[in-house]
C-alpha cells in the first residue's frame, strides 16, 4: 500500500476526504456521547439500539421507496427508540432482568431485520441495491451530501451535550440526588438517550449495524483508563473514536473488498489493547510492575526484619546467621540469596563470613524505621 | 411541646408490587430535631426517606414540608443518600462532587463558579475534609466518601437534611465527627433526620427518634419512646443488648430481611 501517497489523497482526493470526514464525524460523536453509555453501565444498551435499527432501516426503505440518507436514519432512529421502550417496559412490567431483556429485543428486531432485508432483496426492480450495506457498513458509499447530514446532526448533538453538561454529570453520577434538587430526571435521560440513538444511527451506514455497539463502547472504554477527569474522558473518547474511524475507513477504501465496518472495530481494538495495557494507573502492566516492586520491596524488608530480631534475641546487633535461618524465617518464599546481595549493595547488610550475614549499623537503624513506620500506618486507618 | 412541624406524613402507604414495605405511616418531625429513625432491615427506613423525597411511587398518602408539598419546599430540603448508590469509580474529584449541591439552586444550564467552590472549600473544612479536595473519588475510604456527601448536602444550605445511614463503615473518629456535626446543625434550628443502626448509641446521639416496622410502632423523644417495650414491639424479640435471655423467636422480622436487603 502507497502510505504517502494515501496521505496527499486524504487532502486532495474527493472521495477520500468525503469518506475520511464522514468516518471523522461518526468517531467523534459516538466517542462523546459513548461516554455517557459507559459511564452509566448502559454499554450494551447501544448493542441493542443498533441491531433494533436495521427493521427501521428496511421499514423507512418499503414505506417510502427512498435510499435518502436521512429518511433511512429517521428509520433508524425510531426503530432504535422502539427498541429502548421496550426494553424499558419489559423491564418495568415483569419479572425479566434488564441483560435478559436486552438480549430478547435485540435477536427478536435484528432477526426482523434480517427478514425484511430479505424481503426487499427479491423484489424484481433495481432500487433496493445496496440496502444490505448497512449490515456491516460502506465507506467508500459515503457522498458528499451524507456527511453534511452527519455533520448536522452530530454537531447538534454534541452543542446539546455541552450545554447540559453539569446535568448530564450529576444524572450520570447520582440520579435520585439529581431528582431531588428538582431536576427532571425522566426528562435528562430521554433526551439523553436519543442523544445516544443520534450517535449510533450516524454510523450505520458507516460501520453498520452488527458493530455499531463498538464504537460506542470501545473509544470511551479506552479513554477511562488514561484520566480521571470527566470532561478529559470526553475528549481523548471522541479523539479515539475519529481516529479509529479515520483509520478502519480509509483502509476499507484503498483495499479492495475490505468491508468499513469490522476494519474499524478492528482499529478501535488496537486502541482499546494499548490502552487496557499501558495506561498510567489504570494499565495492566503499570499495575502489575508496581505489584511486582511492592512484593520486592517487602521481601527486602522482611528480611532485615527476621535479622533485626534474631539480634534482638542474641542481643548483638553485629551477631551473623547463616542463609538457611534466613531462608526458614522467610518461609520458602524464594529469592533470600538475591534479596541479601541487593541489601548489602545498599550497605545494609554484610556477609561476615561466606553464606553468614549480620546487620549493619545502616541496616539495624533501616530495620528499625520500617517496622516503626508499618505500626504508625495502621494506626491511620 | 407545641413546635412547628418541619415534616409532616399523613397515611403513607408503598409497596413494591403487592408487598406493602410502609403500611399507613403518620409521622410528624418536629422542627429543630435531631431523629433517629430506627428498624429492622426491610422495614421501609430508606423507603420512608425516598419517600419524603417524592423519589419512590407511593400507594397513598401525602408529605409535607414546613406545611406546604415537597415539590414547592425543594430547597429547604437536603439529601444525604447511601454511600454505596453512586458508583464511587467515576472520573471526578471531591471538590466536583461536593459542588453538585449547588446544582439545583443554580439552576439550568449555568456552570459552578467561584462562589460555588468557595462554599465547596467551606463545607469541605467543616467535615474536615479540605486537604481531600482535588483527591479522585475513587481514592477516597469509606468514611471519607461519607464525608464528602455530608459536604454536599451542607452546601446545599437546607433547612431539614435527610440522612440515609450516615454512619455505615466508618470508623469511631469519623462517627463523632458526623455527630458534633449533626449536633451543630441542630443547634442552628435545622431539623435532621437520619436512618440510624446502632441502638445503642440512640439515647447518646439523638432527641427524637421514630421506630419503624412497615407500620410506625412509636415516635416522639428518646426518652419517651426508646422503651424496651417500643423496641421488642419493633424488632420482634431480637433485642438482645437490653435484656438477655429473651426468647429469641422473631421469624416475622427476619423474614423481611431475606427478601429485600437495604
Amino acid at each position: 500500500m502507497d502510505v504517502p501517497g494515501l496521505f496527499s489523497d486524504l487532502f486532495f482526493d474527493y472521495t477520500l476526504r468525503t469518506i475520511a470526514l464522514g468516518s471523522a464525524i461518526l468517531g467523534i460523536v459516538s466517542g462523546a456521547l459513548g461516554s455517557y453509555a459507559v459511564l452509566r453501565k448502559q454499554s450494551l444498551l447501544g448493542d441493542a439500539m443498533s441491531h433494533a435499527a436495521l427493521p427501521g432501516i428496511a421499514l423507512a426503505f418499503l414505506l417510502t421507496g427512498s435510499k435518502m440518507p436521512l429518511v433511512l436514519i429517521v428509520g433508524a432512529a425510531a426503530a432504535g427508540w422502539v427498541a429502548t421502550l421496550f426494553i424499558m417496559s419489559i423491564v418495568n412490567t415483569t419479572r425479566v432482568k434488564y441483560d435478559t431483556a436486552l438480549g430478547m429485543v435485540l435477536s427478536v428486531f435484528f432477526g426482523l431485520g434480517l427478514v425484511l432485508l430479505t424481503i426487499i432483496q427479491k423484489r424484481p426492480d433495481a432500487t433496493q441495491a445496496g440496502l444490505d450495506k448497512f449490515l456491516f457498513g460502506q465507506a467508500a458509499a459515503l457522498l458528499e451530501r451524507d456527511v453534511v447530514t452527519m455533520g448536522i446532526l452530530g454537531v447538534s448533538a454534541i452543542l446539546i451535550t455541552m450545554l447540559l453538561w453539569k446535568e448530564f454529570k450529576l444524572l450520570s453520577f447520582d440520579p435520585d440526588f439529581a431528582s431531588t434538587l428538582g431536576f427532571p430526571v425522566r426528562i435528562l435521560d430521554i433526551i439523553l438517550t436519543t442523544l445516544i440513538v443520534i450517535a449510533i444511527v450516524l454510523g450505520l451506514q458507516t460501520v453498520g449495524v452488527v458493530l455499531m455497539s463498538a464504537m460506542i463502547v470501545a473509544p470511551a472504554a479506552s479513554a477511562r483508563q488514561w484520566t480521571d477527569n470527566l470532561g478529559i474522558m470526553i475528549i481523548l473518547s471522541a479523539f479515539f473514536g475519529a481516529l479509529a474511524g479515520i483509520s478502519g475507513a480509509l483502509l476499507s477504501a484503498s483495499v479492495p473488498r475490505l468491508p468499513t465496518g469490522p476494519t474499524i472495530v478492528v482499529s478501535v481494538s488496537v486502541i482499546v489493547i494499548v490502552s487496557m495495557l499501558l495506561a498510567p494507573r489504570r494499565g495492566i502492566l503499570w499495575r502489575w510492575w508496581r505489584e511486582r516492586r511492592q512484593r520486592g520491596r517487602l521481601r527486602l524488608e522482611g528480611i532485615l526484619e527476621d535479622l533485626y530480631s534474631l539480634a534482638l534475641e542474641h542481643n548483638d546487633p553485629g551477631h551473623a546467621h547463616s542463609l538457611s535461618v534466613l531462608r526458614l524465617m522467610s518461609a520458602g518464599k524464594g529469592g533470600v540469596e538475591k534479596s541479601l546481595e541487593i541489601l548489602s549493595e545498599r550497605g545494609l547488610v554484610r556477609a561476615v563470613r561466606p553464606g553468614e550475614w549480620a546487620l549493619t549499623t545502616a541496616g539495624l537503624e533501616e530495620a528499625e524505621k520500617t517496622m516503626s513506620e508499618r505500626s504508625g500506618m495502621s494506626d491511620e486507618r | 411541646m407545641n413546635r412547628e412541624a418541619a415534616i409532616t406524613v399523613e397515611d403513607l402507604t408503598v409497596a413494591y408490587g403487592e408487598k406493602p414495605v410502609l403500611w399507613d405511616v403518620d409521622l410528624t418531625v418536629p422542627s429543630g430535631v435531631l431523629m433517629a429513625i430506627i428498624g429492622p432491615n426491610g422495614a421501609g427506613k430508606t423507603t420512608l426517606i425516598k419517600a419524603v423525597l417524592n423519589l419512590v411511587n407511593t400507594a397513598a398518602g401525602q408529605v409535607l414540608i414546613y406545611g406546604e408539598s415537597y415539590q414547592k419546599q425543594r430547597r429547604l430540603v437536603g439529601y444525604v443518600p447511601q454511600r454505596g448508590s453512586v458508583d464511587w469509580d467515576f472520573p471526578t474529584n471531591v471538590k466536583d462532587v461536593v459542588m453538585m449541591g449547588r446544582y439545583g439552586a443554580l439552576g439550568w444550564l449555568k456552570r459552578p463558579g467561584r462562589q460555588e467552590l468557595d462554599m465547596a472549600l467551606a463545607a469541605l473544612e467543616k467535615v474536615g475534609m479540605s486537604r481531600y479536595a482535588e483527591r479522585q473519588i475513587s481514592q477516597l475510604s469509606g468514611g471519607q466518601q461519607q464525608r464528602v456527601f455530608l459536604a454536599r448536602a451542607l452546601v446545599q444550605d437546607a433547612l431539614v437534611y435527610l440522612m440515609d445511614e450516615p454512619f455505615q463503615g466508618v470508623d469511631a473518629t469519623t462517627e463523632r465527627a458526623i455527630v458534633s456535626l449533626l449536633q451543630e446543625l441542630r443547634a442552628q434550628g435545622k431539623t435532621v433526620v437520619v436512618v440510624h443502626h446502632d441502638l445503642q448509641t440512640v439515647p447518646e446521639y439523638f432527641d427524637w427518634t421514630a421506630l419503624l416496622n412497615v407500620r410506625l410502632i412509636a415516635s416522639g423523644p428518646v426518652r419517651d419512646v426508646f422503651t424496651e417495650e417500643n423496641l421488642r414491639l419493633t424488632y420482634g424479640g431480637r433485642v438482645s443488648f437490653l435484656r438477655h435471655g429473651e426468647p429469641n423467636g422473631a421469624p416475622e422480622a427476619e423474614k423481611r430481611t431475606g427478601e429485600r436487603g437495604i
